[in-house]
């Protein structure tokens, strides 16, 4: 089993979905988690709060940094996540069609590196 | 080396390599180990063939020897406490050593090698590198790219497969919708790369339109239910049945109307129809039926004079509603303007949007000499000649410029 990262981004400066829209979106995320917890391919999701809450932390020869972020200063921002076990990137890619349609929004998908052995 | 000995391998080699390295890759679930096992069975195959002669079963002997190569390799490695290595020979030591699967072991590897995850440039490149054979110089050639960019975008598109994990499976008839027409789509553009070459040579040129046809049968042969599939072999047989009317004594391009009809092969044309004509009874048409169908028209008539055209532009109606891109609608032009007249065809190119392809200001001056516009026509051909096309094209558009 592999696992991968399917994140969601907002794009800055696009119109705010409605109120409506958004409870809308909540519901079918909600829904989406249940049906992937039941399915045994969740390890983790999340919704973010918007970039601006974002701080960054240099540590550089034991000196630590401290700045306001984002620390991309792009448009295109993460919005939230899931990580998931899929056997396959087609399975992956299910869930992310899924998520899509659920958040209103692209989906990308990104696997993880295989975590070393213990 | 008796020479027919190599030429035994390297036919070998053009029809089996695909199917060797697609059944190594379900035995080993790897495409580097899969291409490296073979590679060195072919190399095995050059000194043992000269000297024992060719086996009776020249496929069968390369994938035993390059699935023992491989277990070799991994063998060594997995002491060396490897773990892809482990993962692999744990995967070959469970498959069952049967061959019976051989046939849908290419068609999974298409299907991986044109997975919609992976780039377009990057689909055809696999395609041809680890279904037909091709060398990464003859792709890079046919693909008018340096060895060395084509190399990294075989390296990248395979380490794309192994890390995100895109699987080696024919995809499921729900999921066919979405994953059929990339595939469809590298057949196609392997073809018309080597039938309308920007540049390059000649040789890899036809080599190109025979792996594109090969393709299209393999793809047939293994899902004959699918008739967009059967639509593109149609096509391909009947583009392809005018290949040598397509080029003059002298090299030069010869357009549909001016080409002498008894050097179309007639069997190809055959084949081609009766293939289309097996698509319309199912009645679910594409846009690969569609063209192959407008093909099959120009194939029935014995004289350019004698083309159907009426039954031509209504299949280039059906096909524009179905595919509604300016390159169809300047192609249904062509149709307009032999049912309608040269003014309501060029009345339509005005909606187009092609300004920077040679053909469109080609079918522009066409059109304008026709009406008695030669000036008109003059500059369009020079619109043409500013836009990129190969040195056939280009000779041919200077000569009816000249021809005004």
């Amino acid at each position: 089993m592999k696992q991968y990262l399917l994140s969601v981004h907002l794009v800055e400066g696009e119109p705010v979905p409605s109120e409506e829209a958004m409870q809308q979106a909540y519901k079918a995320v909600d829904a989406l988690n249940a049906e992937i917890k039941s399915a045994g391919a969740w390890v983790f999701a999340g919704g973010l709060h918007p970039p601006a809450t974002a701080t960054v932390v240099r540590s550089r020869d034991g000196e630590v940094v401290t700045t306001d972020g984002p620390f991309a200063e792009t448009k295109e921002q993460l919005g939230g996540f899931w990580i998931i076990t899929a056997p396959d990137l087609d399975a992956a890619l299910e869930w992310a069609a899924k998520g899509s349609a659920a958040c209103g929004g692209p989906v990308e998908v990104r696997p993880f590196q295989e975590l070393p052995e213990p | 080396m008796p020479g027919t000995d190599l030429t035994a391998v390297e036919r070998t080699f053009r029809l089996e390599s695909g199917r060797a390295v697609a059944t190594l890759v379900r035995l080993f679930g790897d495409i580097d180990v899969a291409e490296e096992a073979v590679q060195e069975a072919f190399v095995v195959a050059t000194t043992r063939w000269a000297s024992g002669g060719v086996p009776p079963n020249p496929g069968g002997w390369i994938v035993t020897t390059a699935r023992n190569k491989a277990l070799d390799r991994l063998r060594r490695e997995s002491s060396r406490n490897e773990r892809q290595a482990q993962a692999a020979l744990l995967r070959a030591e469970a498959e069952p050593e049967e061959v019976g699967a051989v046939r849908d072991d290419r068609l999974r590897l298409i299907f991986t090698c044109c997975h919609p995850a992976l780039a377009p440039e990057a689909q055809v490149a696999l395609t041809l590198r680890l279904i037909a054979g091709l060398r990464t110089s003859e792709i890079a050639r046919a693909f008018v790219a340096s060895e060395a960019t084509m190399a990294q975008r075989l390296v990248r598109a395979k380490r794309k497969i192994r890390d995100a994990g895109i699987p080696y499976r024919v995809p499921r008839e729900s999921e066919l919708a979405d994953r059929l027409p990339p595939a469809l789509a590298v057949v196609y553009l392997v073809f018309n790369e080597g039938y309308t070459a920007s540049s390059g040579d000649e040789l890899v040129r036809g080599e190109l339109c025979a792996e594109a046809i090969r393709l299209a049968r393999s793809l047939a042969e293994l899902m004959p239910d699918e008739p967009e599939v059967l639509g593109l072999l149609a096509l391909v047989l009947l583009i392809d049945a005018r290949r040598e009317a397509r080029t003059g004594a002298d090299g030069s391009l010869v357009v549909l109307g001016d080409q002498d009809r008894t050097r179309w092969d007639r069997a190809l044309i055959a084949e081609g129809q009766e293939l289309v004509r097996a698509c319309l009874r199912r009645n679910r048409p594409g846009p690969y039926q569609l063209q192959a169908a407008i093909n099959a028209v120009h194939g029935d008539a014995p004289t350019a004079a004698a083309t159907d055209w009426r039954q031509i532009l209504a299949l280039y109606d059906q096909l524009l509603a179905e595919e509604p891109t300016p390159v169809v609608a300047l192609n249904r032009a062509v149709a307009v303007a032999e049912v309608h007249g040269p003014a309501l065809a060029l009345e339509g190119l005005a909606r187009l949007d092609l300004g920077g392809y040679h053909l469109f200001h080609a079918l522009r001056a066409d059109l304008l000499q026709r009406l008695g516009r030669l000036d008109e026509a003059a500059a369009a051909y020079d619109e043409a000649l500013a836009c990129e096309a190969n040195t056939a094209e280009r000779t041919l558009l200077e000569q009816r410029r000249r021809c005004l």
